[in-house]
């Protein structure tokens, strides 16, 4: 250990490089087909934080690989994360970045700040860039509480990122993968500025159920399996996920909405 | 060419000994203990930005005395031990034992080795599900490892410190009793074995918290810690309305 370091992707690149997910070199081609794919995130904000949930549904090609895959994560205690694109590397750097997090706010003795978190991710997207431009893509979405806020409504932040490593905050809600322009579609009738955390959940599923709707990578509530989205939630008492009962709840109201005679 | 003086490796050993135990005895003193709610610890510490008891892991916490630049190289090093364990296997991996067993090899070799031996003790605690499964963990600048039973106390007046904690300490008791003891033990450290005041403004307090799921430790600071201390007047308006 040559430097004095408060990352743990410093301080493993160094010592165990082997480690470092995205490292490895990869024969010339586009490998996307190999591996299997996480599709849509929603992510917006609410009084007094932010709310982000994840469809079941992992894909290869026009193959379901998994029905009931997570894809959104406490990143740390204030903090979410979520990821579309290659499902294998995708989880490795979740899991990196929640160690990442976690190395930094104990070596230094307190956490980074919300940007600086969000910054970090991109760093660590940048280094991935390689095997992203042979196919293994991976786009995560991030969304926290920022402590240092001065009005705790409007503390919620959410960023967005590109392979390339570019980071850009969303003003109110975005969404990832390959549903996210009908989710999107959805939130922007939905979306209300200072909504409650409920009322965000709520629309947080129906916007995943609209993916799902039109984009066959995207997973619609499974009622046969009790499989429905990952909803939680980060405010100023920490990251919460949405119990499932609730989610199913939810998801069976917009079912039965949509096909009730009126509608 | 200069003269080389022998001397036995008898000699130099007592002397590094002596130099760091005489370094460490001005520190002042920390206490951990295990009761039911977790693992407490308690340390004497003026500053309020410099630590001596921090995390290392979910369910395993760092204490040290001495110099203070030479235990932060220490918990560092833990630090990126317990990550990059847990990262490269299991969260469930990473184990009070196997930490203390490095900082052993690292004090050890240093302590042989180099001409100047550190000057800190520490301590690794990991809290259980149970307390008798809590494990604690006191290692001194030579590399000796003495795993304790429920209790231990480091820096200059340690002896006294145990003397206090001895046969008063129960595992099963609440943290408010447990915190109760530690400052009680911390108090005896005085000079020729008098009492001393200690208000919360030196105490540094942290815990492993039993029950919690994952990242256990906790710093118990501001209303925390003033929930804690013995509210002395109350007390004794109390017993007077209870006669």
């Amino acid at each position: 250990m040559n430097a004095a370091t408060s990352s743990f992707t410093d301080f493993i690149s160094q010592t165990a490089p082997e480690l470092v997910p995205g490292k490895m070199s990869l024969p010339d081609g586009n490998h996307s087909d190999f591996s299997a794919h996480a599709t849509t995130i929603v992510s917006m904000r609410c009084r007094g934080g932010v709310v982000m949930a994840g469809d079941r549904r992992a894909t290869m090609g026009n193959y379901i690989s998994s029905r009931d895959i997570e894809k959104v994560f406490p990143a740390d205690f204030h903090s979410l994360i979520g990821i579309a694109g290659t499902a294998g590397i995708g989880l490795e750097m979740v899991r990196l970045y929640q160690t990442e997090l976690e190395h930094y706010e104990k070596i230094e003795g307190r956490p980074l700040t919300l940007e600086g978190k969000a910054n970090r991710l991109a760093t660590m997207l940048r280094s991935n860039l390689g095997i992203a431009l042979q196919g293994l893509a991976v786009v995560p979405l991030f969304a926290g509480f920022d402590l240092d806020a001065e009005d705790p409504d409007t503390s919620g932040k959410i960023f967005s990122f590109d392979v390339v490593g570019g980071v850009y905050q969303e003003r109110d809600f975005d969404s990832i993968g390959s549903g996210s322009v009908f989710a999107k579609s959805s939130l922007k009738k939905t979306f209300r500025r200072g909504m409650e955390r409920e009322e965000a959940v709520k629309i947080a599923v129906e916007a995943l159920y609209d993916a799902a709707d039109d984009d066959s990578a995207t997973g619609g509530p499974d009622p046969i399996r009790k499989l429905y989205p990952v909803v939680m939630s980060a405010t100023a008492d920490g990251t919460d996920r949405v119990d499932e009962d609730e989610v199913a709840a939810i998801a069976a109201d917009i079912v039965s909405r949509r096909t009730s005679d009126e509608a | 060419m200069a003269m080389q003086f022998y001397t036995s490796p008898e000699q130099i050993m007592r002397d590094r000994s002596e130099y760091a135990r005489k370094n460490i005895s001005r520190g002042r003193n920390v206490i951990a203990l295990s009761c039911a709610d977790g693992v407490l610890m308690v340390a004497e510490n003026v500053s309020t930005a410099l630590y001596k008891l921090y995390e290392l892991y979910d369910r395993i916490g760092f204490a040290a005395v001495g110099k203070y630049i030479e235990f932060e190289n220490l918990r560092t090093a833990g630090v990126r031990m317990a990550d990059l364990r847990g990262y490269s296997y299991d969260r469930r991996d990473v184990t009070a034992v196997s930490l203390a067993k490095a900082y052993a090899q690292t004090l050890g070799a240093i302590f042989t080795e180099q001409t100047k031996p550190f000057e800190v003790e520490l301590c690794v605690a990991g809290v259980g599900r149970r307390p008798e499964d809590d494990e604690l963990y006191r290692l001194t600048f030579d590399g000796f490892i003495n795993h304790e039973p429920g209790y231990l106390a480091m820096g200059g007046q340690a002896e006294q410190l145990v003397e206090v904690l001895e046969g008063n300490h129960d595992i099963n008791a609440p943290v408010r009793e447990a915190f109760a003891l530690a400052t009680r033990a911390l108090a005896a450290g005085g000079e020729n074995g008098t009492q001393r005041e200690l208000n919360k403004d030196v105490l540094e307090v942290a815990m492993l918290e039993r029950s919690k799921p994952a990242r256990t430790f906790r710093r118990i600071q501001g209303a925390a810690l003033e929930a804690l201390m013995p509210e002395q007047e109350d007390e004794s308006d109390e017993s007077s309305e209870s006669e």
